[in-house]
């Protein structure tokens, strides 16, 4: 990758029109720009941004885009440095390039703060490069020049775009300083920039996992077995004799069934019959048990302690008490899983598809073929959707180990019962809280257990309102469960905030208090007088509670009944309002007012989609998402039973965002955690009965 | 079996299992991926398509129940990609994954066939067999309701034209 300024002129040259002047702009090794050779067709390149002579630029996205609008966010911010017209952009996706990219994986909402610096300065090094190089034209000095939409513009009236500069510009030194554009003049970031791939999207252009297809590719569905089982035998002697079929063949506890195509497969499963060892299978009530005695041990972890709880429960004039809830559910994305791999005879792999973590794919497949990493391949696709189940590589696992074994390119693909009934669930947690209010009605002691199947720590003990309050006590419990386990959208924090930010609703209203006043009350005390450590910062969060009072109305709307809740995560706070009516004797939650600090706004529109987007989401879950367990089997295992929320069932939702300029961090996540909260909070305003469990309708 | 049917107005003759739902036709036999598989069971929409431009579930209709129809897929939708209901869903910017999108346009567009004007409610109780994981439900909402008057300025504009000339 690294090019002498010989070699780049030898290579414009010979290739003059389509001369372009490249930049990494996301290197692995961190901070810095370079320079380097490439041609606008030359797709070995995943790491630049190139100008070619007539001004077209092109920008490579390398984060996988699952629908939190990384693969615009990014440009946009180059864009914005580099002072070019959006409509000269065009964006594509990066494939796997670990030796250019770092942090290429979507997971955490933390893409956005990671490159924010690095994004900058890759567009105002370049941008500075061509003001250099037109200066040097003209015999001015660089500080007499400007740029505007991908022009510069000298001191008498000179004019040049970007594209024609950029053979001068590549000549040039590369700048080690460069100033970046202050906030009030930016004219992207901050504005509405509809998606990049809209276009494809349309008009069903757009290349999802499901949709690649390669020369010589069967198609493989996959029959796995019951959570904790192992498969004694199986039976595909009808199968085999369907059209189509191509193989059945057992690897790891699973039997693949390979075909020629979809359908052909799908019927030919139907005739597949497996046989199972019996083991010690798990069923709700098994994990009703553990929740039971996790929270009697008297082995759990202590995650926080400021004070003495113990004592300071004893005196305390009041207490309350409650156990919260959360089950198993599945991520489903609209897309199923499904991963394309080609395990090729010259011990080269191409693994193609949708995941958050194309790394680990390569380095999961490199270690079970046990082969060099740099032999592995991995093509991004576009993504229906992740939700944190991409950020498992099982299915590219079994697509590799398929290859392996058939010795063909094979796309694996899950129904939706598979993606259901298949695991990767988000874990299930019980939490058992318990606060000590003093005469006045203020909280003193404030305890909290948490019990997780597989969790690891259901808690995040260093949540506010702790550091307000002088004795505290978290603990947890992990139970190993056979049921997979992995991230959900808002990882613990997404069950965890409902339980918090419901608790504390019973807490104001055992002590008397308004819900908003007492979180300021207590953000106060963590300014003036903080107990232990404080990892959020209190200004940020008084001004989203602040706000979102003031916005929402806090129970001044007659006729309507508002919850509240507000939550840091992902480095990004959020408070909501919910407003439930009775529409036809029942209780609907009919707004939403949710206001959000992520520092500075990269792409309103997009940012108002993840807003309102995880708002739905986290409603929809609390409301309406269960899975069951019966001898280590799932089920439902389809949306005629498992209920996602749909378009009849959402509040108006008005998102606002604080303006102060911060460094942009998380969005993807963080307006899912108190939305469980603030709907739970709203319906027992209206109902007086307080939600304990989800899902809240069963 | 030979099954003859249109697809986006182009006659096919496909060689195939007579029981192969409409879905996998069009997207193993004739490479149409634009619509998509979501669940199977005629739940989430996103396999919607037009039979005889009727918006239709396509996972689940066998292709000898289409034999002789016209279908309609989102690759056919417009020639060119500005059917008023795409040119609002990219207006406002109404995809987050983009993957139920095809199901939900075409569910869109053959709402404001039927109902050109439609009421809020009519939007809502029109859109709400189609699931969007990501919940871009409102955008979807305002979108079809901006499709209904970009078709209907259209129509006006061409009554213009042909009054002027």
């Amino acid at each position: 990758m690294k090019a002498t300024r010989r070699s780049f002129i030898q290579k414009t040259a010979l290739l003059s029109s389509a001369f372009v002047l490249g930049f990494d702009w996301f290197q692995a090794s961190g901070k810095s720009v370079t320079l380097f050779q490439t041609t606008l067709d030359s797709g070995r390149f995943n790491a630049f941004l190139a100008i070619d002579p007539t001004g077209k630029i092109i920008l490579y996205s390398p984060n996988p885009e699952i629908g939190q609008g990384i693969k615009t966010a990014f440009p946009v911010v180059v864009a914005e440095e580099l002072d070019v017209d959006w409509k000269d952009v065009e964006v594509r996706q990066a494939h796997l390039d670990t030796q250019n990219f770092e942090r290429q994986l979507t997971g955490g909402s933390g893409a956005l703060k990671h490159s924010w610096d690095r994004l900058r300065k890759a567009g105002a090094t370049a941008r500075l490069m061509f003001m250099q190089a037109a200066a040097q034209q003209w015999n001015v000095d660089v500080s007499a020049c400007k740029t505007s939409k991908g022009f510069v513009l000298g001191p008498n009236g000179q004019k040049a775009n970007y594209g024609s500069l950029a053979q001068i510009a590549s000549k040039l030194p590369i700048p080690t300083t460069v100033v970046f554009k202050n906030r009030k003049d930016y004219s992207i970031i901050g504005k509405r920039t509809r998606g990049v791939d809209n276009a494809n999207v349309v008009t069903g252009k757009a290349v999802f996992g499901l949709d690649i297809s390669k020369p010589g590719m069967v198609i493989a569905q996959i029959i796995r077995p019951p959570f904790g089982a192992t498969l004694k035998s199986f039976d595909a002697t009808d199968a085999l004799k369907m059209p189509g079929i191509v193989d059945v063949i057992s690897f790891k506890n699973k039997v693949a069934i390979v075909g020629n195509s979809t359908w052909q497969v799908m019927q030919a499963r139907a005739n597949v019959t497996c046989k199972y060892v019996a083991g010690e299978f798990e069923s709700d009530s098994t994990h009703q048990k553990w929740f039971d005695e996790g929270m009697k041990t008297d082995k759990a972890i202590v995650q926080r302690k400021d004070g003495d709880f113990n004592a300071a429960i004893l005196k305390a004039a009041k207490v309350v008490e409650a156990t919260y809830e959360c089950p198993f559910i599945s991520h489903s994305p609209m897309e199923p899983m499904n991963f394309f791999a080609d395990v090729k005879s010259d011990g080269t792999v191409l693994l193609a598809g949708p995941t958050q973590v194309p790394q680990s794919a390569q380095k999961a497949v490199a270690s079970l073929l046990k082969i060099d990493e740099k032999k592995v391949e991995v093509e991004l696709s576009k993504m229906g959707g992740g939700f944190g189940r991409r950020l498992n590589n099982d299915f590219a696992l079994e697509a590799a180990e398929l290859s392996s074994l058939i010795k063909k390119p094979v796309k694996v693909m899950w129904t939706r019962e598979d993606d259901m009934s298949g695991g990767i669930y988000r874990p299930a947690a019980r939490y058992h809280f318990k606060a000590g209010l003093d005469s006045a009605g203020n909280m003193v002691a404030f305890y909290l257990r948490g019990v997780g199947l597989n969790t690891g720590n259901s808690t995040r003990q260093d949540n506010f309102p702790v550091g307000a309050i002088d004795h505290v006590l978290i603990e947890s419990v992990n139970q190993n469960s056979a049921v997979t386990t992995g991230p959900w959208r808002a990882p613990i924090t997404n069950f965890l905030g409902f339980a918090e930010q419901a608790f504390l609703d019973e807490v104001a209203e055992a002590g008397g208090k308004d819900p908003v006043q007492m979180r300021l009350d207590w953000l106060a005390r963590v300014k003036s007088n903080p107990v232990g450590k404080i990892t959020y910062e209190p200004d940020r969060f008084i001004e989203v509670i602040k706000q979102a009072a003031e916005k929402s109305n806090w129970r001044k709307k007659p006729g309507v009944s508002q919850g509240f809740s507000v939550y840091y995560s992902h480095l990004s706070y959020v408070a909501q309002v919910a407003d439930v009516q009775v529409v036809n004797g029942k209780p609907k939650v009919t707004h939403m007012t949710a206001v959000t600090d992520c520092g500075e706004v990269v792409n309103l529109s997009g940012a108002e989609n993840q807003v309102k987007g995880a708002i739905i989401d986290g409603m929809g879950h609390a409301m309406f998402a269960k899975l069951r367990f019966n001898e280590g089997v799932a089920s439902p295992t389809n949306f005629n039973a498992y209920r996602l929320i749909k378009g009849n069932e959402i509040p108006t939702i008005q998102a606002h965002f604080v303006d102060n300029g911060i460094e942009p961090t998380g969005l993807g996540e963080p307006a899912l955690p108190p939305t469980g909260g603030s709907v739970a909070n709203a319906l027992f305003a209206a109902t007086k009965k307080r939600l304990y469990k989800q899902p809240f309708d069963v | 079996m030979s099954i003859q049917l249109t697809v986006n107005k182009k006659k096919v003759d496909l060689e195939i299992d007579p029981n192969t739902p409409l879905l996998w036709a069009l997207r193993d036999h004739l490479d149409l991926k634009g619509t998509k598989f979501g669940c199977g069971i005629a739940q989430c929409g996103a396999c919607t398509i037009w039979v005889n431009g009727e918006a239709t579930r396509s996972c689940v209709l066998p292709i000898s129940a289409v034999a002789n129809a016209a279908i309609t897929t989102i690759e056919g939708l417009s020639e060119r990609g500005d059917h008023p209901v795409q040119v609002a869903w990219d207006q406002l910017d109404v995809p987050q994954c983009g993957y139920c999108q095809a199901g939900q346009i075409m569910t869109a567009a053959s709402l404001l066939k039927k109902k050109p004007n439609p009421s809020a409610s009519e939007i809502v109780d029109g859109m709400s067999g189609n699931i969007c994981r990501c919940g871009t439900y409102h955008r979807i909402q305002e979108a079809v309701k901006l499709a209904s008057e970009i078709a209907s300025k259209k129509i006006a504009s061409t009554k213009k034209v042909k009054k002027s000339a």
